[in-house]
């Protein structure tokens, strides 16, 4: 292997209690491509952030060539050679290529268009690229864009690339083609870093892969050297026991049948892609899977937010014995056909409650249009926010502070209480715990193995694998919209559900 | 070139936002705020006139409620303010920012005028006032209407929209001065049925300024209701703080938006019949005089609570009749009373900051920890 490009040795960064990073330490040489692999919140991206100038390492440091170096900002990375390609395009939507590219540079005060243009058509074809400099931003696909934030880091002379999770928003077909303008790249000396949770890329592409788990460095591995199993079994580590209690589920009654729901966005790409699976009433049915996989679409979908492009979402009503198509109705229909279904959206704040509205305009959320007067009535709100201040044991100075000055368990037990007042026989809960402390997160825990008793179908949307396996009673994994797998909770390991949610598109199966 | 270096890029001070503020500590920032801005206005006006600040403060209270028939006008003034600041209440509090409160008020006055204009001598009075009360209403939704349905069909910029709204209520209005002016090519439309009196607004105990203001203490109650107590108004409120939520509630935003942009076209329509059969008896391009605008500031500065408005509106009505009795009194330019207001208004807006925002200074001990 070449001489090393990058080396980081001992990098510490803390945000507040939390560790995003201890002790890192990872090499880059010339001419090979880095793969950063590692769960969400694992501390890729944060480490990345170090190296580009955004966030300064609290200890440890970083060598370029040998040499060591403080890099303050995104300034000190460029005069390092380093560049970055961030998960979100900053581009200027008006301009043009060209002019996106130049946009910031000091040519000695030259602005030479002409000049530009010609010499990114040189970089285009040294490297395969497919660009036309003179078209706007505007008017050209998310791969376009990402050519722009490439070229304009390579028009700099970087020598050192990040990207962060590229092919995140790409196509099969434009993964491969910015595969090989990867690799062109590689044999011409540059060294490569990429960030991502696909292992068949990180198979297919990179030359080494590093491994972060919770802002620890696991390792660092040839590619030709390991397999999937492997990588997994780095990325998700041992398991731990967490003794969440179980209860056994009886033969129950299904609750909610999904049919083959597909969904494609306004982009063309496929969000769902012929999800079908039932849940059972007095039962906790996890999903796992990589942050943006189709979950939250997925419930969307269930709570009547998000239009389908095909399939069915059937209800079984226990009281009535009818099944009902939620497909396409609204929410306000769907609690008028008498489905209890109660949402705990992952965006607390921005979706599940109203910050600036005290607790008990929140609970009036879900109850405000009862009754037929034009006004409201605030008397069951307030008692019921005051069950649940008690009951779950909410530190507020009152039932009338407005709920974004709670902390985050807090504002959770809010949430997640209003959505148990009303007694659902569909809970669906999208990362309860994310953000909790440990007593806060058992508390929920316990909350939702207390609806599974009383014979609610709960659907657990989660990141934790160690708490999936141990609270739900099957787990349902999905990949890029598709489910590649569906395994029984108490026989399953970390190992295959990791497996399940790196699964390269094999899900021909499930079709 | 030491990790220290680095650290000192902590600024001397930041800004922190407060999580919340006793209210007798926010009253006190805004007490401080209006004395720092008499002092300031004062000094200024000694440096650049030579008058004595106390005498020029003292005609200015005077020059507001002075003489009854001052504290009449100043009541008056603060009711038509008061009138289009509920207007555009609604819409700011659902975030939907409607600037077009003066060209709506203003088709609501045109169509109060057109009807006395027209119909005199062919309704009687009351069926009259009835259809004036109908048109200026419906005008004024209609205006409000026509940017919400486009807001919501096609998400346009509804700033741009009312704002262009305005335009064309000024020129509709320019359009029939010009056609039933008095007398024929003058361009202005004069005092319609001077003597008949049909289509003003009645005199009540002998003040005709007391159905306006009766009025709009009226619709400042029912507007604090409708907000604070309705189910409309707990949507409005929703629909303004997050549409995602609305949405995952269930609540129909394009709905809510219509709606409540027909609520406040309406009462601006109310205003702009109460500045033409209840104030001026005539139309003209300048009938809202820029309330349109200043009701926003009104509306923002009571944060949207119909009984705080009144309080913000005293305010700067009071301050403008004052500046007027300043400048006519001590011969000085129009545009010195302005100053004065500008100054207050100023100080009182950026007291807001304050109530806010907290400045924390650089700790020093920790700058001499991490080095």
């Amino acid at each position: 292997m070449g001489t090393p490009a990058i080396e980081l040795k001992n990098i510490t960064k803390t945000f507040g209690p939390i560790v995003a990073n201890k002790d890192v330490c990872l090499t880059v040489n010339k001419g090979e491509i880095l793969s950063i692999l590692g769960e969400n919140g694992s501390g890729k991206t944060t480490l990345m952030n170090m190296i580009s100038g955004i966030y300064f390492p609290d200890h440890g440091q970083i060598f370029i060539n040998g040499e060591e170096v403080l890099i303050r900002s995104p300034k000190d990375a460029f005069k390092y050679k380093i560049g970055m390609i961030h998960q979100h395009f900053k581009l200027v939507d008006v301009f043009s290529a060209t002019e996106n590219i130049v946009l910031g540079l000091k040519d000695d005060g030259k602005y030479n268009l002409k000049a530009s243009e010609k010499k990114i058509r040189e970089i285009t074809a040294q490297y395969g690229f497919e660009l036309e400099p003179s078209k706007k931003i505007h008017e050209m696909s998310v791969s376009e864009k990402q050519t722009v934030e490439i070229i304009k880091v390579l028009y700099r002379g970087a020598d050192i690339l990040i990207l962060d999770e590229p092919t995140a928003v790409l196509t099969p077909q434009e993964t491969k083609k910015l595969f090989a303008v990867l690799r062109k790249m590689r044999d011409s000396g540059k060294a490569i870093i990429i960030i991502t949770h696909k292992l068949h890329e990180v198979l297919s592409l990179s030359d080494r892969v590093s491994v972060l788990r919770k802002g620890e460095y696991i390792g660092t591995v040839n590619t030709a050297e390991t397999s999937e199993s492997e990588l997994t079994e780095m990325m998700v580590g041992k398991k731990i026991e967490l003794n969440i209690e179980r209860t056994k589920v009886e033969e129950t009654p299904d609750r909610l049948e999904i049919r083959k729901i597909s969904c494609v966005n306004r982009e063309g790409i496929t969000l769902l892609n012929n999800i079908s699976f039932t849940a059972k009433a007095g039962e906790i049915l996890g999903i796992a899977g990589i942050a943006g996989s189709g979950q939250r679409e997925l419930l969307e979908s269930i709570a009547g937010l998000q239009k389908l492009n095909s399939g069915e979402i059937l209800y079984h009503n226990p009281t009535t014995g009818y099944t009902e198509n939620l497909r396409d109705k609204s929410p306000v229909k769907i609690k008028e056909l008498g489905v209890r279904l109660s949402f705990v959206p992952e965006d607390r704040l921005g979706m599940g409650l109203v910050g600036n509205m005290d607790i008990i305009d929140n609970m009036l959320l879900r109850s405000y249009r009862r009754g037929k007067s034009a006004f409201l009535e605030r008397k069951k709100p307030k008692d019921l926010a005051n069950k649940i201040i008690e009951e779950l044991e909410v530190v507020t100075p009152s039932a009338k502070t407005p709920v974004r000055r709670l902390s985050g368990g807090n504002v959770q037990k809010v949430l997640v209480g209003r959505e148990i007042a009303s007694s659902p026989t569909v809970l669906m809960v999208a990362y309860p715990v994310r953000g909790l402390d440990i007593n806060s997160s058992y508390l929920i825990y316990n909350l939702l193995n207390k609806q599974k008793e009383n014979g609610v179908a709960v659907i657990f949307v989660g990141e934790d694998l160690d708490v999936l396996i141990e609270l739900c009673d099957r787990i349902m994994v999905i990949n890029s919209g598709k489910i590649t797998g569906i395994v029984d909770a108490e026989n399953t390991t970390k190992e295959e559900i990791g497996l399940l949610m790196t699964k390269n598109d094999g899900g021909e199966s499930h079709e | 070139m030491s990790k220290s270096a680095s650290k000192s890029h902590e600024p001397l001070f930041h800004v922190v936002k407060r999580a919340s503020i006793p209210l007798w500590q926010s009253l006190l920032i805004r007490a401080g705020a209006i004395l720092a801005a008499l002092i300031v206005a004062g000094l200024l006006t000694f440096f650049l006139t030579g008058l004595n600040p106390i005498d020029v403060y003292a005609t200015m209270i005077d020059g507001a409620i002075g003489t009854e028939k001052r504290i009449w006008n100043l009541f008056q003034g603060i009711a038509l303010l008061l009138c289009v600041s509920l207007a555009v209440t609604p819409a700011f509090k659902m975030k939907f920012w409607n600037i077009g409160a003066e060209g709506q008020a203003l088709m609501g006055g045109l169509a109060a005028a057109l009807c006395m204009i027209l119909y005199s001598d062919k309704l009687s009075p009351a069926v009259l006032m009835l259809v004036m009360v109908v048109t200026s209403v419906v005008s004024g939704a209609v205006w409000a209407l026509i940017p919400a349905i486009f807001k919501a069909k096609w998400n346009t910029n509804e700033t741009l929209f009312t704002l262009m709204m305005n335009y064309i209520a000024t020129q509709l209005v320019s359009y029939f001065s010009y056609k039933y002016s008095v007398p024929k090519g003058s361009g202005s439309i004069g005092i319609i049925n001077s003597s008949t009196k049909i289509g003003w607004f009645p005199s009540i105990l002998d003040q005709k300024y007391l159905l306006n203001i009766i009025i709009v203490v009226i619709l400042t109650f029912i507007l604090y209701v409708y907000l604070k107590h309705s189910k409309h108004g707990y949507e409005i409120s929703v629909v303004g703080e997050s549409e995602n939520t609305a949405k995952y509630i269930g609540i129909n935003v394009k709905k809510v938006i219509i709606r409540t942009m027909i609520l406040s076209g309406a009462i601006c329509g109310i205003a702009g019949l109460i500045m033409v059969a209840g104030t001026d008896h005539t139309i003209a391009t300048d009938t809202v005089g820029g309330r349109g605008f200043t009701a926003i500031m009104v509306s923002w500065l009571a944060k949207f609570n119909p009984i705080m408005m009144f309080l913000t509106s005293f305010l700067i009505v009071f301050l403008e009749k004052g500046a007027i009795a300043i400048s006519s009194e001590f011969d000085l330019n129009s545009s010195f009373s302005d100053i004065i207001t500008g100054i207050i208004i100023f100080f009182i807006i950026g007291s807001e900051f304050f109530i806010n925002y907290s400045i924390k200074f650089r700790e020093s001990k920790k700058e001499a920890k991490s080095k």
